[in-house]
Formats: C-alpha cells, sequence, structure tokens
C-alpha cells in the first residue's frame, strides 16, 4: 500500500482511535543529514501519525524566520533532492504505515525533472507532495503526482473564499491542509474559534480530511485544534528544538535529536485522547 | 527566428508568456493576485483612471522626458547616431515612478491603506515612498544590508518621505532578499497591504502591469523620433536587471523593423561566476512568482547575483525579456563591472550627464558597438536614471582598482 492508499489507511485509523493525528514537520537534512535521519526513523515510535518532510530551498518565502534557517543549515552541510529521497528510502526499510509527505517549493522539482522527480519519489516510498508555490493555477505537477497513486495536498488559507474553495479542493487528494493564520510559518497563532469556523466553512466543500496548521507550537494548542480537525501540523516548535541544541560553532550537540523527538512526545500527548 | 504576426499579445489568460510567466505563489496570496488583476483589468479602460494618471505623469513626473541627441558621444563613437531618452530627468531620477504613480492609483481604487515595496538601488523604493507621501499612505520598503551600505543616499531619501525602512539581512542582503521578505509581510498582511512591486517580474499580472505602466517611455520615444528625425530608430538599448526600463522602451516597437538590444550585468566576468547575467548563464526556473531565466545551481538552489549596480544585482528577469530572448526577438548581452564605470565616467564628461550605474551598462555597450554601425543608423539608449545615488560606489570601485 502506497501513496494515497496508505495516507487514506492512516486516517481511517485515526478515525477509529477516536483521535486527531499528529502531522510532524522537519527539515531535511537539518542540522545535517546523519541527525535528520535520526529523527526521522524515530518519528513514528514518538508518535508523529503522518510526517512531513521539507526539501530545503534557497528562498523558502512562505516560511518564517525559524525553518529559513534550517533550510539554510541544511543546505549549508549538503543537503540536496537526492539525498532527501534517500533519507526516505531508509525510512522506508523499516516502516511502510506512516505517510511521508515531502513539502517545499517548485524550483528544486523543476530542475530536477517533475516526470523523473515524481518517479523516484514514489520508488523511495514518498506519498505525497505539498508544494507552496503550485496553486491549483499551475497544475503541470499535479497530473504525473495522480499518475503515480500519490497525493498532492493542497493549502486552503483564511483568505480562500467560497468560490475558490471550489476549485483548490476540485482537485485536492489526500487531505486538505488548512493554513490557520494568514502568514509565514511559527509566526501568530490562530484562535480556536476562528479555526473552528473556518473548519465547518471547509467541510461544505470536501469530504477529505483536513490538516490543521501554522502557529502551532504547544500540546494544549495542539489538543484544542485537535478536537475539531482530523489531524494537526506541527513544523517551527520542533525545528526551534533542533535551534536550540546546537553548539556555538553551529555543530549539533548530543541530546538533538531526542530534545526533538520529546517535544513529539509531549504533543502526541495531548492528542490521544478526543473528547 | 519564426516571426510572428504580433510580439505584443502577451500574457496569456493564464499570465503565461510562452513557458515563462505564471503565478507561482502561496495560496494565501492567491485571492488577492486575482483581485489585482482584476483591478487592473477594469483600470485600463477607465478613462478618469488613465486621466488622472496621464495628470500626475504631465505635472508632477514631468513628461513627456527629452529625447536628446547626445552629439559629443555620437562624434567620438564614430558610427550610430545616439539619442537618450532621459528617463534620469524624471522626478524622484529614474523611470520607476512612471510604474508607482500607475500602481499607487491602483492601491487607491482597491482600497487599500498600506504599501510595502523592495528595492535594490533605492530608486524604487524612492519613487514608491515619494508616491505614498504624495498620497499619505504608509509605506514600508524591504530593502538588503548590502544595498542600505552601498545607496546611503537613497536610504536618507526614504526616510526623509515618511517611508520605513527595514534591513533584511538574510542571504546576500540585496533585492532578492529584500522580494523573499516582502512577500512574506504581503502573506501576513494580505487584507490591508498593496504590494507595489517595482520591476516586470512577479506573478501575474504584474509583469504586464509594470509593462503598460512603464510603455510610456516606448510610446513618447516613437513621437519624438518621428518629430525629431521622421523616421523610426534602427535599434533600441537598455539595461536589464528584472527589466522594467527595457520593456517599457522595448514594448511599443517589438513589431517594427527594429533592432532591440538588452544589456545584462556580467560583474566580475560571467566566467567568475559573480555576475547577474541570468539569460546569458542561467537557466529557467520558478522563483518570486514567476518562471523565467534564473542563476541557481544543478539541485534549483538559487545562486546569489553580483553587480555593483544594485539595481540589476538580481538573479532573475522579468519572464516577458525571458520569453522575448527565447523566441529570438530581442539581443541580451553583457557588461562587467569594469566596463560601466568606464562608461559612466565617458558619459560624465562627454555629455555632462551623470548617468545611473545601471544606465551605465547600456551606455557601455553601445560604447562597443556603435562605432561600427553607419553614421545613418538612429540608436535610442535608455537613460533610465541618474547616478548622483552611485557616486560613492564608483569612487570606492576606482579608489580600489588603483591599489
Amino acid at each position: 500500500m502506497i501513496g494515497s492508499a496508505r495516507i487514506a489507511k492512516r486516517f481511517q485509523d485515526l478515525k477509529a482511535d477516536g483521535r486527531a493525528g499528529l502531522v510532524t514537520f522537519i527539515t531535511a537534512g537539518d542540522p545535517n543529514i546523519e541527525i535528520s535521519s535520526v529523527i526521522l526513523n524515530q518519528l513514528p515510535e514518538a508518535g508523529a501519525d503522518i510526517i512531513e518532510l521539507g526539501m530545503p530551498f534557497s528562498d523558502p518565502m512562505a516560511d518564517g524566520p525559524v525553518i529559513q534557517a534550517s533550510s539554510q543549515r541544511a543546505l549549508d552541510n549538503g543537503a540536496s533532492m537526492i539525498k532527501t529521497l534517500n533519507m526516505v528510502r531508509n525510512f522506508r526499510k523499516n516502516d511502510s504505515d506512516t505517510p511521508i509527505i515531502l513539502m517545499g517549493y517548485f524550483n528544486p522539482i523543476y530542475i530536477y525533472g517533475v516526470a523523473k522527480f515524481v518517479t523516484d519519489a514514489t520508488e523511495a516510498g514518498v506519498d505525497g507532495f505539498i508544494i507552496v508555490d503550485l496553486p491549483p493555477e499551475e497544475a503541470e505537477m499535479r497530473e504525473p503526482v495522480e499518475q503515480a497513486g500519490l497525493s498532492f495536498i493542497y493549502l486552503t488559507s483564511p483568505t480562500t473564499d467560497d468560490q475558490r474553495l471550489t476549485v483548490v479542493v476540485e482537485h485536492a487528494s489526500g487531505f486538505v491542509y488548512y493554513v490557520s493564520v494568514t502568514g509565514i510559518t511559527g509566526t501568530k497563532s490562530a484562535a480556536t474559534q476562528d479555526i473552528k469556523n473556518a473548519l465547518e466553512r471547509l467541510r461544505r466543500h470536501t469530504d477529505l480530511p483536513i490538516a490543521v496548521g501554522f502557529g502551532i507550537k504547544t500540546p494544549e494548542q495542539a489538543a484544542a485544534i485537535g478536537q475539531h480537525a482530523e489531524a494537526v501540523v506541527v513544523g517551527s516548535a520542533f525545528v526551534s528544538k533542533v535551534a536550540e541544541n546546537l553548539g556555538p560553532d553551529g555543530r549539533p550537540q548530543d541530546g538533538c535529536a531526542e530534545a526533538v523527538l520529546n517535544l513529539v512526545r509531549d504533543i502526541a500527548g495531548g492528542l490521544s485522547a478526543k473528547n | 527566428m519564426s516571426k510572428l504576426n504580433t510580439y505584443k499579445d502577451g500574457p496569456g489568460g493564464d499570465g503565461h508568456f510562452g513557458l515563462f510567466g505564471g503565478r507561482y505563489v502561496a495560496e494565501t496570496l492567491m485571492p488577492l493576485i486575482l483581485e489585482v488583476e482584476r483591478a487592473y483589468d477594469d483600470a485600463k479602460d477607465d478613462q478618469a483612471f488613465q486621466a488622472e494618471l496621464r495628470g500626475y505623469l504631465e505635472n508632477y513626473v514631468g513628461r513627456p522626458s527629452p529625447l536628446y541627441f547626445a552629439e559629443r558621444l555620437t562624434v567620438k563613437l564614430g558610427g550610430a547616431k545616439i539619442y537618450f531618452k532621459r528617463e534620469d530627468l524624471n522626478h524622484t531620477g529614474a523611470h520607476k515612478v512612471n510604474n508607482c504613480l500607475g500602481q499607487i492609483l491602483l492601491a487607491r481604487k482597491m482600497g487599500k491603506n498600506r504599501v510595502i515595496a523592495e528595492t535594490g538601488a533605492g530608486m524604487h523604493g524612492v519613487a514608491t515612498a515619494t508616491v505614498c507621501a504624495l498620497f499619505d499612505i504608509p509605506c514600508t520598503i524591504y530593502m538588503g544590508t548590502t544595498d542600505i551600505d552601498r545607496q546611503a543616499p537613497n536610504v536618507s531619501r526614504m526616510e526623509m518621505l515618511g517611508a520605513k525602512i527595514i534591513p533584511v539581512t538574510s542571504g546576500t542582503g540585496t533585492l532578492k532578499d529584500a522580494m523573499n521578505d516582502a512577500l512574506r509581510d504581503w502573506v501576513a498582511n494580505v487584507e490591508s497591504t498593496y504590494y507595489l512591486i517595482g520591476t516586470v517580474a512577479g506573478p501575474h499580472p504584474y509583469p504586464a502591469m509594470v509593462r503598460d505602466f512603464q510603455s510610456i517611455i516606448g510610446e513618447e520615444t516613437r513621437a519624438q523620433i518621428m518629430e525629431q528625425e521622421g523616421r523610426l530608430p534602427d535599434s533600441l538599448i537598455a539595461c536589464v536587471g528584472g527589466g522594467s526600463n527595457a520593456l517599457g522602451l522595448f514594448y511599443p516597437f517589438l513589431d517594427d523593423e527594429v533592432r532591440i538590444i538588452a544589456v545584462e550585468a556580467s560583474g566580475k566576468g560571467i566566467e567568475t561566476g559573480k555576475h547577474a547575467a541570468s539569460l546569458n548563464a542561467g537557466a529557467p526556473g520558478v522563483l518570486h512568482g514567476n518562471r523565467t531565466f534564473l542563476l541557481q545551481n544543478d539541485d534549483g538552489q538559487i545562486i546569489d547575483a553580483h553587480s555593483i549596480s544594485a539595481g540589476l544585482d538580481y538573479p532573475g528577469i522579468g519572464p516577458e525579456h525571458a520569453w522575448l530572448h527565447d523566441i529570438g526577438r530581442a539581443e541580451y548581452v553583457s557588461i562587467t563591472d569594469q566596463e560601466a564605470v568606464e562608461a559612466f565616467q565617458t558619459c560624465t564628461r562627454l555629455e555632462g550627464i551623470l548617468p545611473a550605474l545601471e544606465s551605465a551598462h547600456a551606455i557601455a555597450h553601445t560604447i562597443k558597438i556603435a562605432g561600427d554601425l553607419l553614421d545613418d543608423h538612429i540608436m535610442v539608449l535608455n537613460m533610465s536614471g541618474r547616478g548622483d545615488k552611485d557616486m560613492d560606489s564608483v569612487v570606492a570601485y576606482l579608489e580600489s582598482s588603483k591599489s
């Protein structure tokens, strides 16, 4: 079972468990490939239900300072598209249940070659893509992804009006990612009531599961939003843990991976039961 | 090259010029970009809007800008007859204000009460701060720290005009990084804020809209050269960073038998890797909302550009230029820092005109080729801006090349 099917199965299982899933974002190769792989491989055990793996890009326009810095650290330490796929390939040796979504910007994929990238990513064990700068209007990647049986996951935001939601969800697969604030990653947080209202509107347009992200940093926030969404996305908070555990020379200190995984455990704990 | 019936009908409805252009932006921005497109489509046919814009261009900017026969340069080079389109004489000292006036009127029409912009050399920042002062709209300008250092006079001008300058430290602290942070601001303040992009780049409709607002340069040139020479020019030449002054001059002539030459900045030389020549040394890619030629490595990471001219120091180029290059309608050549500084001095001494370092790139290429052209060849060069802002850079460059 791969791709969209693996994602669907995970959401079915979460529903059966009666809880919201935790989607964890880390940047591939941050702070280096070795530590990043250790974190990735242990994420499911720490409580990640779905993994978003960021593909580092030199100009991450929708990201706040925390994820910008993580991209730069990864690139400075030799991250590349091929190494990102290798991390996934390695992960899949021991885990065939946890969906992996690659998240990032289009240019590195365009340069790799869209068709070749989708083929190589499928073979490596990737299940879906979130490409921040490919709105439905720029559809060149969606078709090969769908043909491969993988999901092309679209973002919606508070600015996405009803008319536009129709356009966005028409081609959505896997789940819908609701960006809960108008802004970049890791900055503002939305009020739970606003999110609840937004999700009600979104559900009038789609039956797909909804994951809510941007600005969710604590177990309490995650738990509150998990009451209303099928999944909660946390990213900058984990990436901050990486940054906090670097030495003055920028090298990772002992316990860097564990610090990230401990926060994953804390946040997953808050989602473990739906009221 | 295969000849098209017209080169002027782009972009298509989806914002593409052939392979290039488009709307590669985060979903949060899409509704607003569609709104800008609708508002601009309305404004194009709105007589009152166009009349108001014309009024400001005439009485505030001082248009039409002169078309000046550069006689001493012409005699010195001994070939083509060279005219300067004097955008440097516009209020604020460059072509940038043409576009800023158009967009500020649009922002008002859309009911936006805050303006943001990116700037490299500071000329677009100054022009934006100027129109924001004029219309009493708060404005925030993103500018890389490298550029703040080398364009200090423009920073003071913007602050005096009431703009808030946000120094951008990411990357190399130049135009690309300023544009990233302006886009991040826009995503966060999408309801209230209008993003006043300074060049023919970014997501659709910006490349087409900025081109249209700058096309007054070429339209005037057409009328002025007919009056002075009784015929169209044989060639046009302009510098390109993003490419708005060049496209403004070129666009009204795209369907005429006119040779079109655009000059990129090759910095310390293309072979050194320290340059800003995206068409001569880049490859197609996607950045800042559009597909165009970019300086990048083989993993799709953007490489920092280099040019002595802050206004050309950008790793991309407007998508319509990428298309004109692709179909062979325009020639894209390049000029080094050294050649630009020499041209800056030549022009100053011969004509008593201090050109912007950006415009000096176009002058340098003119110096290279004019002598080989017949003396009945008429060439129009876009003097896109004045060079007062560059005095420190030029002096520092000359000092360092002495040692």
